[in-house]
């Protein structure tokens, strides 16, 4: 058969295309074969290729350390941030249009100001000297400043309060095509208010609830501010390791390793969340 | 002796009321249908018996208790949404068992319950399908399975037949009125199709902006519309304008036979399209055929008259009568005409 074929669509999808490639592949290309350069700390960036640094990352514990504990925040971020913005969608959902306007803003209002400026503000929260502290210290309900800065549970805080409306975007969308009459449907068959949101209204914004678990896992795991500034230099995460490798040690291809190692076990968990979640729940996703 | 009592339902919205004194006895085991147009307040009357909108004023009292102000899990009503409300993420006979599930009953009675209420829906083949693989007639039997299975005092339906197609919608008529008598359920069910409504119901309740026109058995609802509006939603008719004088009815210089009603003064005066006939000799009224149409099993012919324009069916059982353009005179026999007070056009 030699039907003409319509060319045109192919044409239109270059500029895409391009931009992906030189912005995204590209330094994707980069980054990996600057991993495979040997580097000694006397020498600096050596010639020839070689997995050493690969080889660093996973037997040196200090690494493991390090993935673990990203890996364990961006997980319990993504816990708390389900359990946060599922409820806080479903409150903004049934709201009268006017109070849902405001709701919104108030709720996006955090992606509004940058990553920095809002982490700094969290260290004044947090801080030995911080608001919370004096509060907590005048109200006389400890004698000591609780130790929130630089500690796992501050990052966590501070991580869930910047990436919870990104929760509460992805579910309200699940929300909007929801039946409203199968919450009625199962009142009137008995169900209890709990019983109605955890056996009909979740279940079916699992798709809502997925895809933002995965923006927010992705971020958790990729913070770099938050961490930095909350963490500070003993709470290491990947990101803030890769930095230092960097700019600290001039270590680049270790780096650059750390880096596509963080990248891999990002798509890997993201991926392989996906198809679970889709193939147990494949009746809600159309 | 009245099951469920509807007493005096008000449901007023900041400037709007949407329903007004309403009050309403159901017998038990009784099928009562809700008819109106869209708007008129009888969805919202359901979602006040349902529990899901507070009434404003009156009350609901349910086999001698009142349960006004009961959450809609406490009253155990059987509803059957409009468009079914089925759980997606559930097997069929999940969602049957889900409101035996909240009633905590012990897995094997479920089970067992859940396959007599499918066999009773003739669904029991599908139960562990999903919602989405069934086609809208099967949907529609899973939710009424899911609104019986639980027994409940009172079946609520809201345009149940709404979004099937027309010749699937009257094999569901029927089916689901053979299933109400089998299962002897007390049943309120809102339409806006009068011949759903006529299909259906023991009783037809029909009402127009929030109020009720007429509470009848389908059969004198049809015979004895009690005005204007009750003879034109359920069914066609011919309303004539007219005033009584001496033992007949004055319209536009013609003296028409005084029907059956007691109307005096200015009334409406209606006659039913089949109950007209062509008429040579003692005509009521003369005009020209305007149109014509040909129905299937009936014609259906416009005549222009001094009285306005007149509709007229004819059983199709043989050539018609009339063609467009003729001379005819019109008769009736009294007793198929009414005369209501006069009402508003609308």
């Amino acid at each position: 058969m030699n039907e003409p074929r319509n060319l045109l669509p192919y044409w239109l999808t270059v500029p895409g295309v391009l931009v992906m490639l030189a912005f995204v592949a590209l330094p994707m290309v980069l980054t990996l074969s600057l991993s495979l350069y040997p580097f000694s700390s006397a020498t600096g960036v050596g010639e020839g290729l070689t997995i050493a640094n690969y080889a660093d990352i996973a037997r040196d514990e200090y690494f493991h350390v390090i993935f673990m504990r990203t890996f364990g925040m961006a997980a319990l971020v993504t816990v708390i941030c389900i359990a946060i913005g599922v409820p806080e969608a479903y409150v903004l959902a049934h709201l009268s249009p006017r109070w849902r306007a405001i709701s919104m803003v108030i709720v996006l209002g955090p992606l509004l100001i940058s990553v920095v400026v809002r982490t700094l503000g969290w260290a004044v929260l947090l801080g030995n000297e911080g608001v919370i502290n004096k509060l907590l210290l005048a109200a006389g309900l400890v004698t000591e400043p609780v130790k929130m800065m630089f500690t796992f549970t501050g990052v966590v805080v501070a991580l869930v309060h910047v990436l919870v409306p990104f929760m509460v975007l992805a579910v309200w969308a699940s929300l909007q095509k929801l039946d409203a009459a199968t919450e009625q449907a199962a009142e009137s068959l008995g169900a209890s208010l709990p019983t109605v949101m955890r056996r009909i209204v979740f279940p079916q914004v699992i798709p809502g609830v997925l895809s933002g678990g995965l923006i927010v896992f992705a971020l958790a795991a990729s913070a770099f501010a938050t961490p930095a500034i909350i963490g500070g230099r003993r709470l290491k995460v990947v990101a803030t390791t890769i930095y230092d490798e960097f700019l600290g040690n001039l270590n680049w291809p270790l780096g650059a390793a750390l880096a596509l190692v963080l990248v891999v076990i990002v798509l890997c968990v993201s991926m392989g969340m996906n198809r679970y979640i889709e193939r147990k729940y494949k009746q809600v996703f159309v | 002796m009245a099951f469920l009592e509807l007493q005096g339902l008000d449901k007023r919205y900041d400037d709007l009321t949407a329903v007004a004194d309403f009050s309403l006895s159901v017998t038990k085991g009784e099928f009562v249908c809700l008819l109106g147009p869209s708007g008129c307040g009888k969805t919202t009357t359901l979602q006040m018996v349902a529990g899901f909108t507070p009434p404003t004023r009156g009350h609901i009292v349910l086999d001698g208790r009142d349960i006004t102000n009961d959450k809609p899990s406490q009253r155990g009503l059987g509803i059957v949404f409009q468009s079914y409300a089925l759980f997606p993420h559930m097997t069929v006979a999940d969602n049957v068992g889900f409101g035996l599930e909240m009633r905590s009953v012990a897995l094997t009675d479920r089970r067992q319950r859940v396959a007599d209420t499918l066999a009773l829906v003739h669904l029991a083949p599908m139960a562990s399908r999903f919602p989405r693989e069934l086609s809208g007639g099967q949907r529609q039997r899973v939710a009424l399975a899911r609104a019986l299975v639980i027994q409940p005092p009172v079946l609520l339906l809201d345009e149940p037949m709404g979004a099937l197609d027309a010749k699937l919608r009257e094999e569901m008529q029927i089916e689901l009125r053979a299933l109400q008598r089998r299962v002897g359920i007390t049943t309120l069910m809102v339409t806006h199709d009068q011949a759903e409504a006529m299909t259906l119901a023991d009783r037809v309740v029909l009402m127009n902006k929030g109020r009720i026109e007429q509470v009848e058995r389908p059969f004198e609802m049809y015979e004895n519309p009690n005005g204007r509006f009750s003879s034109t939603f359920l069914g066609k008719a011919n309303v004539i304008e007219g005033h009584t004088v001496d033992g007949v009815v004055a319209a536009n210089g013609h003296r028409l036979p005084r029907g059956e009603g007691s109307a005096a003064g200015e009334v409406d005066y209606i006659v039913r399209p089949e109950k007209m006939e062509f008429s040579t000799t003692g005509a009521f009224v003369r005009g020209r055929i305007s149109a014509r149409v040909f129905l299937g099993n009936h014609w259906l012919f416009q005549v222009d008259t001094p009285l306005g324009l007149l509709q007229i069916t004819q059983a199709n059982i043989g050539l018609p009568q009339a063609a467009e353009g003729d001379e005819v005179g019109l008769a009736w026999s009294a007793n198929h005409a009414r005369i209501v007070p006069r009402g508003s056009a609308s």
